[in-house]
C-alpha cells in the first residue's frame, strides 16, 4: 500500500475518534482552554468584561462555531458528536482542497 | 493555544501580521523552488493532520483543556517552510469556518504555531538525530524532544502575548481593555499546562508516527523533506 493511502486511512481513523476531544473534557469537567473564554465566562473569572474584548469578540461569526451547528446548544452528546465528526470531515477536506490548489502554484513544474 | 478575537489589542495583532507577511512570502518562494508535484499530496495531508489533531482536546480534570498541534511532525517530514504553509492553512480554516482562534489573531497564532513551533522542532530533531541511522531509537527520542520543546515554546509565546495586553491597553482606572491577565499569570499558566500535560501529547504523537514510519516507510525519514 502506498504511504499516502496509509496516511489517508490514518486521517479517517482520527476523524472517527475525534469526538474523544469533545467527550473527554466534558467527562472530566474541564472548562474552556485557558484564554479562550467567551465574554460571559470572562465576566465570572475577572469580574468584568474588558471593553475592547467585548467589542472585538463578536467581530467574526463563524459558520460552524466551535465545531457545532448553530442552534444545537443543549442537544444530546450523540448529536454533538455527529456535528464534531462532520466538522472534522469538512475541515480535513477543505485543508486538502486548499493545499492541492496552492500546490498548483507552489510546486516545481 | 488559539488566541481568540478580543484578547490581543490592535498593536499586537498588527505587529504579528506584519511579522508573518515576510515569513509567508519566503515560505512560498522556498516551497515553490523545492516542492515537487508528487509531494503536494503529502503537504495536503500534513495540513489536514494538523487540523484534525488539534480537535483532540485533552482535559485537565476540573480545569482546562489543550491539545497537540502536530506541527513538529509535519516539519520533520516535509521541512519547516512547508510545515509553515500547511499549519497556516489549518489555522486559517479553523479561524474562518469554526471560530477557533480569532481573525485578528491569525498573525499571532501563526507566529506561535506555524512558525516558531515547526522551526524549533525541526532543528531540535535534526540536531539530536544528527548522523543517526534511519532505524535508530535516537530518532524517536529526537522526535519526542522536538515535539515537547516546540509546543512549549509556542505556548510560552502565547503566554507572553496574552500577558502583555494589560500593560499595553487599560482604562484610566486600570481595567484591562483586552486580555485581563498579566505576564505573572498568563506565562506560568500557558507554559505550566504545556510542560505538565499537553507538551507530552505532542511528544508522544510525534514520536509514535516517527517510530511507525521507521518500520513502514523509512524513505520518508531520509532527506525527503522539501528543504533540509
Amino acid at each position: 500500500m502506498k504511504i499516502v493511502t496509509k496516511f489517508l486511512i490514518g486521517l479517517g481513523v482520527l476523524i472517527a475518534l475525534s469526538p474523544l476531544g469533545l467527550l473527554l473534557p466534558e467527562h472530566f469537567k474541564a472548562g474552556s482552554a485557558w484564554g479562550e473564554w467567551g465574554a460571559g465566562e470572562i465576566r465570572e473569572l475577572a469580574g468584568y468584561i474588558p471593553k475592547g474584548l467585548e467589542k472585538l469578540s463578536s467581530l467574526w461569526s463563524a459558520p460552524i462555531p466551535d465545531y457545532a451547528f448553530k442552534g444545537w446548544e443543549g442537544r444530546s452528546n450523540i448529536s454533538l458528536c455527529f456535528a464534531y465528526i462532520l466538522s472534522a470531515v469538512i475541515g480535513v477536506l477543505v485543508c486538502i482542497g486548499i493545499v492541492l490548489i496552492l500546490g498548483k502554484f507552489l510546486s516545481k513544474k | 493555544m488559539h488566541i481568540p478575537d478580543g484578547y490581543l489589542g490592535p498593536a499586537t495583532c498588527g505587529l504579528f501580521y506584519v511579522v508573518m507577511l515576510p515569513i509567508w512570502t519566503i515560505a512560498s518562494k522556498i516551497v515553490k523552488k523545492t516542492l515537487q508535484v508528487k509531494q503536494v499530496p503529502m503537504l495536503a495531508i500534513g495540513a489536514a493532520f494538523s487540523f484534525v489533531i488539534m480537535m483532540f482536546n485533552v482535559p485537565i480534570p476540573a480545569g482546562t483543556t489543550g491539545h497537540a498541534v502536530g506541527g513538529v511532525l509535519v516539519a520533520i517530514l516535509l521541512g519547516p517552510w512547508s510545515a509553515c504553509i500547511a499549519i497556516t492553512v489549518a489555522l486559517v480554516i479553523q479561524a474562518l469556518l469554526f471560530g477557533d482562534g480569532g481573525i485578528t489573531a491569525i498573525g499571532a497564532n501563526c507566529f506561535n504555531m506555524a512558525f516558531v513551533l515547526p522551526f524549533a522542532g525541526y532543528y531540535i530533531y535534526k540536531a539530536v538525530s544528527y548522523k543517526a541511522s534511519v532505524n535508530s531509537p535516537r530518532r524517536i527520542f529526537a522526535a519526542a524532544l522536538a515535539g515537547y520543546i516546540g509546543i512549549n515554546l509556542a505556548a510560552f509565546l502565547a503566554g507572553v502575548e496574552f500577558g502583555l495586553q494589560p500593560l499595553l491597553h487599560h482604562t484610566a482606572s486600570g481595567q484591562a481593555l483586552y486580555c485581563p491577565y498579566g505576564l505573572n499569570v498568563a506565562v506560568p499558566v500557558m507554559l505550566g499546562e504545556h510542560l505538565l500535560i499537553f507538551g507530552w501529547v505532542e511528544a508522544i504523537v510525534t514520536a509514535l508516527v516517527i517510530k511507525y514510519l521507521q518500520k513502514q516507510s523509512s524513505e520518508l525519514l531520509v532527506g525527503s523533506e522539501v528543504v533540509k
